[in-house]
């Protein structure tokens, strides 16, 4: 154990003698055409990943525009109706147009079909629609903003939206609409693919628990994202008719707006964090050199996930008039989804237990996960008991509570994905202390920047103000110092994995030396994926076999 | 023995066969079966994101049955039963020839299929063209919900020549929740008939040029799917929306 550290397991080819496969996916037709109508689940993961890379930074800015305007106790930046564009674009953006399909459309698009040892995902045509709708609706939500925006929060909160605000609510709405249906086409391409396109021998506990967890992430985008859609036509009639379904002056009931919204958004959480669960489970199963403790613990906790994220929407609406009992009931369901994500964190934590730990980059992203995220998840379970959940909610605490699950949970593991298949996609590797250094200045930036705002909420901060009393600015001070470190550590991968499509390191097949079907083929992979189809007969995370296997294995390259 | 080692020999030659006779088989499929299974698999899941897109609506439909009885009781009788039902036959009937249609697609029975698929459409055009004139009854009454909505039909029925029992002021505020959520339920129904019918179009010109058949009929199945599905969602719409409180005994 003490020999292993520092040591690393990338093993790749022969730099002098080292090639990039002559055919790949990548060069296997070219010109602009080619990538924009084209079928391959891997291209269009391609596609995906620069979209959203698009929207992210486009997000970013707006939250780096917030952090700024919070950096002094009076408004000094914007006006009051500026500043709620800004957190409105910032929550869109973030949660339709990045959060929701990070993981899934770009990583799980690139690697469902591999690990699953088929050609493709079952519908390459949706798949590429999907990304067109992600497109119109990433457009839609730009014009919206260039339009002059939209004020209501990403929650839409009925009245106000329907009633109060004279912005671009419909542009805004319908931009998320036909995002919505992108989802859902991932969703259902993911479930049949999963269902009827595994190779022979892939039996549904062979599979990786990356494809569990997009599984059950699945079912959420199939059963939830409808519900989010009919609700946003409703906002949208609303105002154009001025019909009262929503408008309690008209006998119509706000809080189905919340009922139906929060049916959807709330799931709509485990949309985004099941996927980087997955990828966690990868990631830390690898480099400690172990197959993941509690497989199928691990696998069913997906599931119930996706089960229980249906039956607790209503902690969201505790303090606006629910029922005293239906919202008893739901802090118990609440506190319930606490245990599956509980199982997850043991059971990785049981995977490092005596395992020949590495710490390369993605492992140090997972690493930044399992902290934020617990830390994340346990003030979940504050604000889901009813007592501190009315002192704590609309507060910054629930900010900061969303944003460890979110950027400290999600992010992590998106990056920690990126990073990890990236030889897989691009052929090449990532400069390792670079990337090394850009997660570590993403941790302390994480932390700087959220951490003081538990205690800002605590204290009684409320979220969604562009000004504060100014016993609040020292640490609100800490806090946009920390958005600034984060800043920089998110600028940092998008460089120099753009430098490394060039002058990276070629990465060879399975520079990490990994069990997953995806690091048996060469790198990048053919348009096919396979040569032939294979044949699974052992399990996922199986180090035995991948010995013997390479024991007895001619490696060459190129 | 030998004879059971032929058939499977000439089946496998069957397969073979019906392998290159099917210019529709995708790549990325491993055999023909699995590609029809996912096919079907993935329409039955698009189906199922239709049946949660409804519910939303069904689920406001609940909520303010509840606790606007009255209003929803006397605006329903305002809709014409005898419409209605003819309306369902009228569906119901589309979906038969729907029916028929995949099993003359499976058949191979091409003008039967075409026949068929063109008797779907008709029957859904006339469903469309009542609901038309339905709603055009309701644009005449002032029914449509928005500044230019009218209660005075349920504030006095009496004067409309109606026996009902007058409901007050703002109780018939509340008709114009129902007669919204009745436009938004049969207008979204409407918009899935119209998709549909662009569809039956497209599906009639190919099985004109003979794509179907040849043994390749998953397009019409999947589609006969979402079409018995339209279907469903009217059957459930028809007595929630038309016969809230109707006593004909009475």
């Amino acid at each position: 154990m003490s020999a292993a550290i520092g040591n690393t397991i990338v093993s790749l080819p022969d730099q002098s003698t080292a090639q990039i496969p002559k055919r790949n996916y990548i060069n296997n037709e070219h010109g602009l055409l080619s990538w924009l109508l084209t079928g391959d689940h891997k291209r269009i993961a391609i596609l995906y990943l620069i979209s959203i890379t698009f929207f992210f930074f486009i997000g970013g800015a707006f939250a780096g525009l917030i952090r700024l305007e919070l950096l002094t106790p009076q408004p000094d930046l914007v006006a009051a109706d500026t500043y709620n564009k800004f957190f409105t674009m910032h929550g869109i953006i973030m949660v339709f147009l990045f959060l929701v399909p990070s993981v899934p459309a770009t990583l799980g698009n690139f690697l469902i079909p591999i690990m699953l040892g088929a050609k493709d995902l079952a519908f390459p045509k949706i798949n590429l629609l999907s990304w067109y709708l992600y497109l119109v609706g990433g457009g839609l939500t730009l014009g919206a903003l260039v339009l002059g925006g939209v004020d209501t929060g990403w929650t839409f909160t009925t009245p106000l939206s329907t009633h109060y605000l004279n912005t671009h609510v419909i542009t805004a709405a319908t931009a998320i609409f036909i995002a919505g249906f992108s989802s859902i086409f991932t969703g259902l391409n993911f479930i049949v693919t999963i269902h009827r396109m595994r190779c022979p021998g892939m039996t549904w506990f062979r599979m990786p628990l990356f494809v569990w967890s997009h599984y059950a992430a699945s079912l959420l985008m199939v059963l939830g994202t409808p519900v989010l859609a009919i609700t946003l036509v409703l906002v949208a009639l609303e105002r154009l008719f001025g019909i009262g379904v929503f408008d309690p002056a008209k006998g119509g009931d706000p809080l189905l707006f919340q009922h139906l919204f929060w049916f959807y958004s709330h799931p709509a959480v485990y949309i985004m964090i099941l996927p980087g669960m997955g990828v966690i489970s990868e990631v830390i199963s690898t480099f400690s050199r172990k197959r993941v403790f509690g497989y199928t613990a691990v696998a069913f906790s997906s599931v119930a996930i996706a089960l229980f994220g249906f039956f607790v929407w209503e902690h969201h609406m505790f303090i606006m008039g629910v029922s005293n009992y239906s919202a008893l009931v739901f802090s118990l369901l609440t506190m319930l989804v606490a245990v599956p994500s509980a199982i997850k964190i043991f059971n990785w934590a049981f995977t490092l237990q005596k395992g020949s730990i590495t710490f390369e980059t993605p492992m140090l992203y997972a690493f930044g996960f399992m902290g934020l995220f617990t830390i994340g998840g346990l003030t979940g379970v504050f604000l889901g008991s009813l007592g501190m959940d009315i002192h704590l909610t609309e507060t910054y605490f629930i900010v900061a509570h969303f944003h460890f699950v979110m950027v400290g949970g999600m992010l992590m593991a998106f990056l920690a994905g990126v990073h990890f298949w990236w030889p897989k996609m691009t052929g090449r590797m990532y400069p390792e202390s670079l990337s090394k250094l850009a997660a570590v200045t993403t941790f302390i930036g994480f932390n700087l920047t959220f951490l003081p705002q538990f205690i800002l909420g605590y204290l009684g901060m409320p979220r969604r103000y562009h000004a504060y009393p100014p016993e609040f600015q020292v640490l609100n001070v800490l806090s946009t110092a920390g958005a600034t470190v984060l800043g920089v550590g998110y600028m940092l991968p998008m460089l120099y994995l753009a430098w490394s499509l060039k002058y990276g390191a070629i990465a060879g097949n399975n520079p990490w030396q990994a069990t997953g079907l995806e690091w048996q083929i060469q790198s990048p992979p053919l348009t096919e994926n396979f040569i032939e189809i294979p044949i699974m007969d052992h399990e996922a995370y199986d180090y035995e076999w991948l010995e013997n296997k390479t024991k007895n294995e001619v490696t060459t390259v190129g | 023995m030998d004879s059971a080692l032929a058939t499977t020999d000439h089946a496998d030659v069957h397969a073979e066969h019906d392998h290159v006779a099917l210019p529709q088989h995708r790549h990325h499929f491993e055999t023909e079966e699995q590609q029809r299974e996912a096919g079907s698999f993935g329409m039955w899941l698009f189906l199922l994101t239709e049946i949660m897109f409804f519910g939303g609506l069904f689920f406001a439909y609940l909520l303010y049955r509840n606790w606007y009885y009255p209003a929803f009781a006397a605006a329903s009788n305002q809709l014409s039963v005898p419409l209605g039902a003819f309306n369902t036959v009228v569906l119901i009937s589309s979906g038969f020839c729907m029916a028929v249609g995949v099993w003359a697609a499976e058949m191979r029975r091409k003008s039967l299929l075409v026949l068929m698929l063109v008797l779907t459409t008709f029957f859904g055009l006339i469903f469309l063209g009542v609901k038309y004139d339905e709603y055009h009854e309701k644009y005449e009454l002032h029914h449509i919900p928005g500044d230019s909505f009218n209660i005075s039909m349920f504030t006095n029925p009496a004067g409309y020549g109606i026996k009902e029992e007058p409901l007050a002021p703002d109780m018939a505020q509340k008709t114009q929740i129902f007669f919204f959520l009745y436009f938004a339920m049969t207008g979204m129904h409407a918009v899935h008939m119209i998709i549909g019918i662009v569809l039956l179009f497209w599906l009639t010109w190919r099985a004109h040029r003979g794509d179907f058949s040849s043994g390749y009929v998953a397009p019409i199945e999947n589609f006969g799917l979402y079409w018995h599905f339209v279907d469903i969602v009217w059957l459930f719409l028809f007595p929630l929306l038309y016969l809230i409180n109707r006593h004909p005994l009475h």
